[in-house]
């Protein structure tokens, strides 16, 4: 009985909540990631584009709330997600148009494409600001939980529960869900692999006819789409901050060089190792071990490793581990 | 020279506006942060302009030195240190150690398989080993009068020591990101400068034996006169009436005066330094460097210790400013360091001034952090006019007229975006 409350514990506090933010990460780090491999710039304006993305989604929930239109136990979100994902794909597109095809047309070194990038985030986030004010928002309107904690209890007979949030299964399916259409579109479709060739060797794809702009263009509607849905997942799960995101895209970025910048397959990989590090190490284990050890050895600290307060340090510090000991990443990402 | 020259004095004449519109008080603040802005681009321009290094951690380099002057000047707190300071210290030294000595065991067990089970024994109980000293001695320290002080203090010298401390604390951590990042390419430098410079501020933010943390530390000396003592002094008051300024008045502009003296000071010594440094052997070897890395190299130029030097110095040059930042104001509030306010807007300031160009750079400090305050007035003014349309009342109306603060941030950034597209060389050219 107590390993299982032991477990249950560890579910309740660990694994679910990781799982859950990993998913949020990876989406990060593949928005990231994709534009990386194709573009070849690290670009810093991915969390405003998250912040966009869960901010039309948020207008769009008050249309369809105001005309009556939701999908009830879901949230509303989810039907205003598409619309969403469509007008800021289009917007993204044209501020490539508008700013960055100019310095692909000029082949102009990767770090001024990076200052660039400063600016459209700078000019992203005033908009989010403008738009939709400094405040917190909650947009989160379906049935709040799939497993309440007391319930757990009362049928399992467990001391410990487990509380899961239809926000948190969303996240996780909805991951899988894009994930699976990702890959089957870059390895399975003619397209896509033209985009993973244009990625690999850019000369050699321009030889055999690949059209760079069309491949740019898919890019940017890959990663858009992409970042649209972490950071409306992510503003679902913890509420819509539209500060938040700055501090979302660097786990993401981490995440991304830790699996490889420009590997899919790494992003996705290195945003859950980054969320359950994060996640284990701020953990106050002192619960769990009370369960598993016998009763003279039980902890009177809480065991944690590092305060909560440090979240975000860990994620950073995993960072510079990469980068000191392995900087192509773990599925050896570019190395330009 | 002659355009440059009127550029300074268009600048001048806007503070002047100021000045006479606004008032002299704020005009010399606006002066003031200018000088501070201008020595932290300066650094930026040293790093981005001379070697192309490409530095996205400022804000952890500012709040360094922002730490320095705490550490240097705040009172010793004698209690705390009593409580725990001997007990941090040696676990601080600890702690190195282990490092040290782990980065030993790696080099020493080059070819066991045996490694990672070593690294992992060894870390994992020197971390523990850490904690187990560091916890109680911080719960001490902090828990000495933790309404006011709760942390270990500073030397009590004079704050003006600050500033080449500050520098010295941001040159270590320069140094430490420098061995990490330097040599791979140019976007891991900046990915780790922001990792490194949000620890640093995650860890001013919390840990409060260090400098109270979120708590803030204030009232910090001041290497001028206060302006309570000034109105006090029969001299001083003899002076202001000769001059027919109300003695409060003249008190306040008397000190932002001293402040503005001083930060000239630095900003003069520093530019005359960069200049030297830029038109020497060295300079020119920089550019050369930056220019083409694989013919500088092949000349038997060591590329990677020549960009690590340039990275300490820009960094030290940011630690200076971000002490007299904090001297400024009196005090460190760590809430304040933000990555817009303290790192984007600083590339603002380079890319719009002139990158590789230490003119340029002090131009682009003074037009971006004078627009910084001034955006917000215009910003007001436009939506307001923009907005006249609607009744007082319209929902409409004040949400627009709320927004206002965040067209410093639309302008700043467009700014950007247009002076790379059409100007990529900025107001001052390189020479």
């Amino acid at each position: 009985m107590d390993l299982l409350n032991a477990l249950v514990a560890l579910l309740n506090y660990v694994i679910i909540p990781a799982t859950t933010y990993g998913s949020q990460l990876a989406f990060g780090a593949l928005g990231v990631t994709i534009i990386y491999g194709t573009l070849r710039f690290s670009n810093y304006a991915g969390g405003e584009t998250m912040a966009w993305g869960a901010m039309f989604t948020i207008l769009f929930t008050w249309f369809f709330q105001s005309i009556g239109l939701t999908i009830q136990p879901l949230p509303t979100a989810l039907l205003a997600l598409p619309f969403s994902i469509i007008v800021t794909v289009i917007l993204m597109l044209a501020i490539d148009q508008g700013v960055y095809k100019y310095y692909r047309v000029k082949r102009s070194d990767p770090s001024i494409v990076i200052i660039v990038s400063l600016g459209v985030a700078m000019m992203m986030n005033a908009i989010t600001r403008i738009i939709i004010g400094p405040k917190d928002r909650n947009f989160f309107d379906g049935e709040r939980f799939l497993i309440k904690a007391r319930e757990f209890k009362n049928v399992t007979g467990l001391s410990e529960g487990i509380s899961l949030k239809f926000s948190q299964v969303i996240t996780v399916s909805s991951s899988l869900f894009f994930v699976i259409i990702l890959f089957w579109f870059l390895y399975k479709t003619k397209t896509g692999k033209s985009m993973r060739a244009y990625s690999d060797n850019e000369d050699l794809a321009l030889l055999s006819g690949i059209n760079p702009e069309k491949v740019v263009a898919l890019a940017w509607i890959i990663a858009t789409t992409l970042l649209v849905v972490g950071g409306t997942l992510y503003g679902l799960d913890k509420g819509f901050k539209p500060f938040v995101y700055y501090m979302l895209l660097l786990p993401s970025f981490s995440a991304a060089i830790l699996g490889g910048l420009g590997n899919p397959l790494g992003a996705i990989v290195g945003g859950y190792i980054i969320a359950f590090s994060e996640v284990i190490i701020t953990y106050a284990f002192k619960k769990v071990l009370i369960y598993l050890l016998p009763e003279n050895l039980e902890p009177t600290s809480l065991v944690q490793l590092i305060s909560t307060d440090y979240k975000f340090v860990v994620s950073y510090s995993i960072l510079l581990l990469v980068l000191i000991f392995r900087p192509t990443g773990i599925f050896r990402g570019k190395s330009v | 020279m002659s355009k440059n020259f009127f550029l300074y004095l268009i600048m001048l004449i806007l503070i002047a506006i100021v000045g006479f519109f606004q008032s002299w008080n704020v005009a010399l603040m606006i002066l003031n942060m200018c000088i501070i802005s201008a020595i932290m681009s300066l650094g930026v321009n040293i790093q981005y302009g001379y070697a192309g290094l490409f530095n996205l951690g400022i804000m952890g380099f500012v709040a360094l030195g922002g730490l320095a002057t705490v550490i240097i000047s705040a009172p010793p707190v004698y209690d705390a240190w009593v409580a725990g300071g001997p007990r941090v210290i040696s676990a601080l030294i600890f702690g190195a150690l282990t490092i040290l000595f782990a980065i030993y065991i790696w080099n020493f067990t080059k070819n066991s398989r045996y490694r990672p089970l070593f690294m992992t024994i060894l870390l994992v109980i020197g971390f523990f080993i850490y904690r187990f000293i560091f916890d109680p001695a911080v719960e001490a320290i902090e828990s000495i009068n933790p309404a006011a002080e709760g942390y270990l203090g500073g030397f009590g010298l004079p704050i003006i020591l600050s500033w080449p401390v500050g520098g010295l604390l941001a040159a270590i951590a320069a140094w430490l990101i420098g061995k990490i990042a330097l040599g791979l390419r140019s976007d891991y430098l900046a990915i780790a400068t922001i990792g490194v410079s949000e620890i640093i501020i995650f860890t001013i933010k919390n840990e409060d034996w260090l400098a109270r943390g979120v708590k803030n530390v204030i009232g910090l000396p001041r290497p001028v006169p206060y302006e309570i003592d000034l109105q006090q002094n029969s001299n001083f008051i003899y002076f202001s009436q000769t001059l027919g300024i109300d003695v409060v008045d003249a008190s306040t502009l008397f000190v932002k005066i001293c402040y503005t003296f001083l930060f000239l000071a630095v900003l003069f010594i520093l530019y005359w330094l960069c200049e030297k440094a830029l038109n020497s052997p060295w300079g020119r070897m920089m550019r050369a460097i930056r220019d083409n890395e694989v013919a500088a190299e092949s000349m038997g130029k060591d590329v990677k210790s020549r960009h690590l030097q340039v990275f300490i110095l820009g960094s030290a040059v940011c630690g200076i400013a971000g002490a007299m930042l904090v001297t400024l104001d009196g005090q460190l509030t760590p809430t304040n360091y933000h990555p817009l306010r303290f790192t984007f807007i600083i590339w603002v300031m380079v890319i719009l001034g002139g990158a590789g160009n230490n003119m340029g750079a002090i131009l682009g400090g003074f037009i971006i952090w004078f627009f910084w305050v001034e955006v917000e007035y215009i910003g007001l003014f436009l939506m307001d006019f923009l907005t006249s349309g609607f009744s007082d009342d319209s929902a409409f109306r004040s949400h627009m007229l709320n927004s206002a603060a965040y067209m410093r941030y639309l302008t700043l950034g467009l700014i950007l975006v247009l002076v790379l597209r059409f100007n990529p060389k900025g107001l001052i050219p390189e020479k």
